[in-house]
């Protein structure tokens, strides 16, 4: 029995497996819950924007010689000021504010990591994330952000509920509107510096839309819809790990295409559930009518 | 009404509008409390913007508003926005949407209670929705929201209700069970004022009339208001008035 799991447990036994699951989970966990309010309010583009942004604070710490960290999320929450202040009250469409600032950071990234001609691999860690290189100090501060960020969720259920749903009703109650959708893109920003070491700043998008779009399809609940997404977040971290040790494949995409194939079936699975309950509720096919005689 | 009780609301001299176009010029106008009052006129007359005035989601440029004597305190409002405004892809459900009605009295960081569960299940009760307090939101049929957002109005408690077309789209029955329901408010000594283009359902079931369209026409009780000369004012080429034996008909072309 024990040798024919000993490929499931053969991973975790090695020290950087480990910490490459944990930092893994942290980010899916994190991303899913904050990805549903991105969902909810269809603002996928959003959640890919900010974590390339966040690559301008990375370049830039990393030629002063600074916290990559500290460098990625005061540029994740400068771009999300900057979004939050061009979109406010319609001055311009939320998509446009969006595309103008993450293309301006992200070249800004490229031209400060331009400065050196050794184009090095520390860098490029963020750009595609390297989850079997975190290390404790990095699984600390994942942790601790991460914390934050939930205990912020939680905090401010109700706000970021109603404001998420129905915003004209959340002003007409005295919900101050505005200053919960500029905290909810803080939080975004603090997600994307979560996972940037996981999945990379090009793969943070998919780890809060697709866990968080699954949940939309199966879930009644918002809180319902975030226990989802945080299962699909959790078992494609772990999935795409096996694949990664296994194949010998790049455990970022991996575990994003592991919550893809997970949606894809959750996808499959509602249509078809529709399809069957609308056979149910169709009486059975009347007998051809008989021909006059 | 008691000597000096001040109106539930009162409107005064208010404009406001869009990018520099008004859309209301100087609306003026007094609804007593207990009042079932209809709020009508044509297509683009102001009446939402009116509603959303009042309720202080858009600024005025002038005038002012005053809510049973004082100015507009948004916990006394209960509020209903048009159908179409609201997100029915959400998952929520029915009971969450009521519970959202207890958020402004709440505050920020506290989480509703036993008593505001109570309010919300009594206000579901009451729109006759508790049996489907566990549906999520898009299972609901046109009437079903309707009655959903209602009860939200209600969980409020507010004394003066703002109802943004909850007419709309709905058959008959459920229709009048509506306005069953808005009466015995009023009766109760709710005021309610609700926007809608339905005249013939207000001029047979509610008590006072508002006639808008960018100011106020004629305000006050329905035999006082409904009159050849305000229809005609209010809805100008919008309505086909028919004289038949002394008894006039009035329907939108």
């Amino acid at each position: 029995m024990l040798t024919i799991l000993e490929p499931l447990w053969e991973p975790w036994t090695l020290e950087f497996m480990q910490r490459a699951l944990l930092a893994a989970c942290l980010a899916s966990v994190v991303a899913a819950v904050v990805g549903c309010y991105v969902v909810l309010r269809g603002m996928a583009f959003l959640g890919d924007a900010i974590p390339h942004a966040t690559f301008s604070g990375v370049a830039a710490a990393f030629l002063l010689g600074g916290s990559l960290y500290l460098g990625g999320t005061v540029a994740a929450l400068v771009t999300a000021l900057l979004i939050g202040l061009l979109g406010r009250r319609g001055a311009l469409k939320h998509d446009t504010a969006v595309g103008i600032v993450f293309v301006a950071a992200f070249a800004l990234g490229i031209l400060l990591a331009s400065r050196r001609s050794t184009y090095t691999v520390d860098l490029f860690a963020f750009v595609f994330g390297n989850v079997l290189a975190v290390g404790w100090g990095d699984i600390w501060l994942m942790a601790g952000v991460g914390a934050l960020v939930l205990a912020l969720v939680f905090l401010f259920w109700k706000e970021l509920l109603i404001v998420s749903y129905d915003p004209t009703m959340a002003s007409a109650l005295g919900v101050p509107v505005e200053r919960v959708q500029m905290g909810l893109l803080a939080l975004v920003a603090l997600t994307a510096v979560i996972a940037l070491k996981a999945v990379g700043v090009v793969l943070v998008a998919a780890l809060l839309v697709t866990p968080a779009a699954t949940g939309q399809l199966v879930a009644r609940s918002l809180a319902g819809m975030m226990a989802s997404a945080v299962s699909v977040g959790l078992v494609s971290a772990l999935a795409g790990l096996y694949v990664a040790y296994y194949a010998d494949v790049s455990p970022s995409a991996a575990i994003v295409l592991s919550a893809t194939a997970l949606f894809a079936l959750a996808f499959v699975a509602t249509k078809l559930r529709a399809r069957a309950a609308a056979r149910r509720a169709l009486p059975e096919r009347a007998p051809a009518p008989s021909s006059r005689t | 009404m008691a000597e000096g009780e001040p109106m539930a609301l009162e409107v005064r001299d208010l404009w406001t509008g869009y990018n520099g176009g008004p859309v209301l010029e100087g609306v003026t106008f007094a609804i007593e409390k207990g009042c079932l009052a209809g709020l009508v006129g044509p297509n683009g007359s102001g009446k939402s913007t009116l509603l959303r005035t009042i309720l202080g989601l858009q600024m005025p440029w002038r005038g002012q508003v005053l809510v049973f004597g004082a100015p507009a305190d948004r916990r006394r409002l209960g509020y209903m926005p048009q159908s179409e405004a609201v997100d029915w892809a959400f998952p929520i459900t029915v009971f969450e949407v009521a519970l959202m009605g207890r958020y402004g009295v709440l505050g920020p960081l506290r989480r509703p209670g036993r008593r505001d569960r109570d309010v919300a299940w009594r206000a579901l009760e009451r729109v006759g929705m508790a049996d489907k307090a566990r549906r999520r939101i898009q299972e609901l049929s046109g009437g079903e929201q309707r009655r959903t957002l209602i009860a939200r109005a209600l969980a409020q408690e507010a004394d003066l209700l703002l109802l943004d077309e909850p007419f709309a789209g709905l058959d008959a029955p459920v229709q009048h069970d509506l306005l069953h329901l808005f009466q015995e408010l009023a009766a109760e000594g709710k005021t309610l004022l609700v926007a809608t283009h339905d005249l013939t359902c207000v001029a047979t079931h509610f008590d006072h009339a508002v006639f808008l369209n960018r100011r106020v026409v004629a305000f006050g009780p329905l035999r006082e208001v409904l009159r050849e000369d305000v229809l005609q004012e209010t809805y100008q080429r919008h309505l086909l008035l028919v004289r038949e034996e002394g008894r006039l008909y009035a329907d939108h072309p």
